[in-house]
């Protein structure tokens, strides 16, 4: 997993509330056995005419934020289904950061296993970020994982709170499995344990 | 004795391997249920790490989302479909993973299944690729879907790494009426709470409905926690539960089954535990539920009107709305028992089982679905059609003019054949009315079993009580 620790880019505003999972990556996509190549089915719905070509209103495909890193959403974002292939077409398509009100809870832990940082604000700093992202290419957004800091382009600070194990995890790219299975011991020990207490288990 | 605990916090702590640090736990896994879709980048993952699946029996697959609910003898005819299946196969039989072929009879929706083999039992923790294994919870089992990563995490290890969720009590109270349904009670909580309301906890249902409920209900009232927002559902066994499972293949088995009967009986809150968030609802005030947007938070009872977007004070559910009214093709005012459908799908984890069926019949029986409607019936597993079928339930569908299909997801998010065309409408008894979600530009009304029955009748949504 790519390292998350500071990230200037662009942000693509998405003022819509509850964006599921469905239209993050509709499941016609879901067929793949790859992780990779999503990246250009991202919002296919909402990104693509019935014929294929591009709805030029859509924000990403507007010439300022075709290279958005960054999405400032409305609330709950990432609702409805498990499918980590929404968090890899993100990726894929080059989102390092998710910025919004809330997230669903599935997505949000999907989110920290692939490298993508989801930020929790409140309704205030939301909007405020919002209007900065309209504003298209000439106003970057910053962001700071070691001091939980968001800086928009007129240099105003947001402070976010994360929890420290999955900035751990972010700031180095952890093998989660790997950190795991160091602890097979302990592991194997409840599974004696359970063995005894519940053998129908 | 400690501080009294809810049935999250004993299935929790009993489960707690190792403190990693701060608020990371280690947490055992129980069972672990594997699908088609979510399920190939993780064995993929193992295969490059040169890892094994540490426990395959506690570990089960099946496929359902892509498998074809027609002539599913001539096998997967759509070559992506086919090759997910295939994979699925594959790494099944390396990893020497238990796995239930497309000509199983005991084949089905992987949600189904599980109960339905006795391979879902109290006091468990089961994951699943996929957001409605809330559906377990049912049982008293914790229960909830995780992604990918998280999938080959527990294939690799049996635990999860994972944050401890806040307690969440919503209580339904009084008896249901005749014509409501845990279908319509689950609508009813989403759309009074939001489908972020139970962001971040566990929601234990309680109350005297719930306990009233047969498992088919309480396991479509647990499957629709993830509406809420709640990863996990959760009803405390009792006398039903244990007579549900009592004989399922994977059951314990007499000795063992009675030990376990006497720790099932531990699983409930105890008298005076903490919940972080209470919601409370009267059954007996409920009348059938339909949804008219793209959230299932879109909820209404069936005698009201489509809102307009004015309605809501909250700016971004104003947006939402308006958007909402566009997709569907609906104008704020219209009575949502003048919504006509054209489509009808009764199926699904969430309503595919053999009582949901059986409500169907009662409904359709001696009746006919009307000639504008295209109607089908997929149930959510072999045993579950077979059963149908000893009961004569399918000549009862097939008279009314409805398709009885072969199991499998189908047209709850159309991955199969089974899909809606863009402006088709559907009185559907899945669980997600999202945009596209049945079919790119197709629109979804959810609704209870005998709602889709009655509404396959009448051509539009309608109220079943008024067809007795």
């Amino acid at each position: 997993m790519e390292k998350f620790n500071k990230l200037t880019a662009v942000a693509a505003p998405m003022p819509l509330v509850n964006i599921d999972t469905d239209m993050i990556i509709p499941k016609q996509y879901l067929k793949t056995i790859q992780r990779k190549g999503l990246g250009k089915n991202l919002f296919a719905e909402m990104r693509y005419k019935d014929d294929g070509s591009e709805q030029e209103d859509f924000v990403l495909n507007q010439p300022a934020y075709r290279n958005a890193e960054i999405l400032i959403a409305g609330d709950n974002f990432g609702c409805g289904s498990s499918r980590e292939h929404a968090p890899w077409a993100l990726l894929d398509f080059g989102i390092r950061c998710v910025i919004s009100t809330s997230f669903a809870d599935i997505f949000h832990n999907n989110c920290f296993r692939n490298g993508i940082l989801p930020i929790e604000v409140s309704q205030e700093d939301l909007s405020k970020l919002m209007e900065d992202a309209e504003r298209g290419a000439n106003a970057t957004i910053s962001i700071d994982l070691e001091a939980q800091e968001i800086r928009g382009p007129d240099g105003g600070v947001i402070q976010f709170e994360i929890d420290q194990f999955n900035k751990h995890c972010l700031l180095t790219g952890l093998d989660e499995i790997g950190l795991t299975l160091k602890k097979e011991n302990k592991v194997t020990e409840y599974e004696e344990t359970r063995k005894m207490q519940q053998p129908w288990l | 004795m400690g501080n009294p605990r809810t049935l999250y916090d004993k299935i929790w702590d009993s489960h707690v391997v190792d403190q990693l640090e701060d608020e990371a736990y280690i947490l055992y896994i129980d069972r672990h249920l594997v699908h088609e879709v979510t399920s190939p980048q993780a064995f993929e993952g193992l295969r490059n790490a040169g890892r094994k699946v540490r426990r395959p029996d506690a570990t089960f697959a099946v496929a359902d989302h892509n498998v074809p609910t027609k002539d599913i003898e001539k096998g997967i005819t759509d070559p992506e479909s086919k090759l997910q299946v295939d994979t699925l196969e594959a790494n099944t039989a390396e990893f020497g993973v238990p796995y239930f072929s497309m000509t199983d009879d005991r084949r089905g929706i992987v949600h189904i299944i599980g109960p339905e083999q006795g391979l879902t039992l109290p006091g468990m923790t089961i994951v699943c690729g996929d957001s409605h294994t809330s559906t377990h919870g049912a049982f008293g089992s914790l229960a909830h879907g995780i992604g990918t990563s998280e999938v080959e995490h527990v294939l690799a290890t049996q635990t999860l790494v994972q944050e401890k969720a806040k307690n969440m009590r919503v209580t339904v109270k009084g008896e249901i009426p005749l014509g409501v349904t845990a279908k319509d009670i689950a609508l009813a909580i989403i759309g009074k709470i939001g489908t972020a309301g139970g962001t971040g906890h566990v929601i234990e249902y309680a109350g005297d409905a719930v306990r009233s409920l047969s498992m088919e209900g309480r396991m479509t009232l647990c499957n629709m926690t993830i509406e809420a927002g709640a990863r996990a559902g959760l009803i405390a066994p009792d006398e039903t539960t244990f007579e549900y499972i009592k004989g399922r293949p994977y059951a314990p088995k007499a000795g063992a089954y009675e030990q376990a009967v006497a720790y099932w009986k531990t699983l409930k809150s105890d008298e005076g535990a903490h919940f972080n968030k209470e919601v409370e609802l009267d059954a007996s005030e409920l009348i059938p539920y339909v949804t008219w947007g793209t959230s299932p938070e879109d909820a209404l009872p069936i005698t009201g009107s489509v809102p307009a977007p004015a309605d809501f004070a909250d700016e971004g559910k104003r947006g939402a709305a308006e958007r909402a009214l566009k997709y569907m093709g609906l104008t704020a005012g219209m009575k949502l028992s003048d919504i006509e459908v054209d489509h009808v799908f009764i199926g699904s984890c969430t309503n595919g089982r053999i009582e949901d069926l059986r409500a169907v019949a009662k409904i359709v029986e001696g009746r006919k679905v009307k000639d504008t409607v295209n109607a089908i019936i997929v149930p959510g597993s072999g045993l579950v059609k077979i059963q149908a079928e000893a009961e004569g339930l399918d000549k009862i569908f097939v008279a009314a003019g409805f398709e009885w299909r072969q199991p499998g997801c189908s047209m709850c998010l159309a991955m199969n054949p089974d899909k809606l065309a863009p402006g088709d409408r559907c009185a559907s008894t899945s669980n997600r009315n999202f945009e596209g979600r049945q079919g790119q530009g197709g629109r979804t009304h959810l609704v209870s079993p005998a709602m889709a029955a009655a509404a396959a009748v009448t051509g539009h949504l309608t109220d079943v009580r008024e067809l007795g």
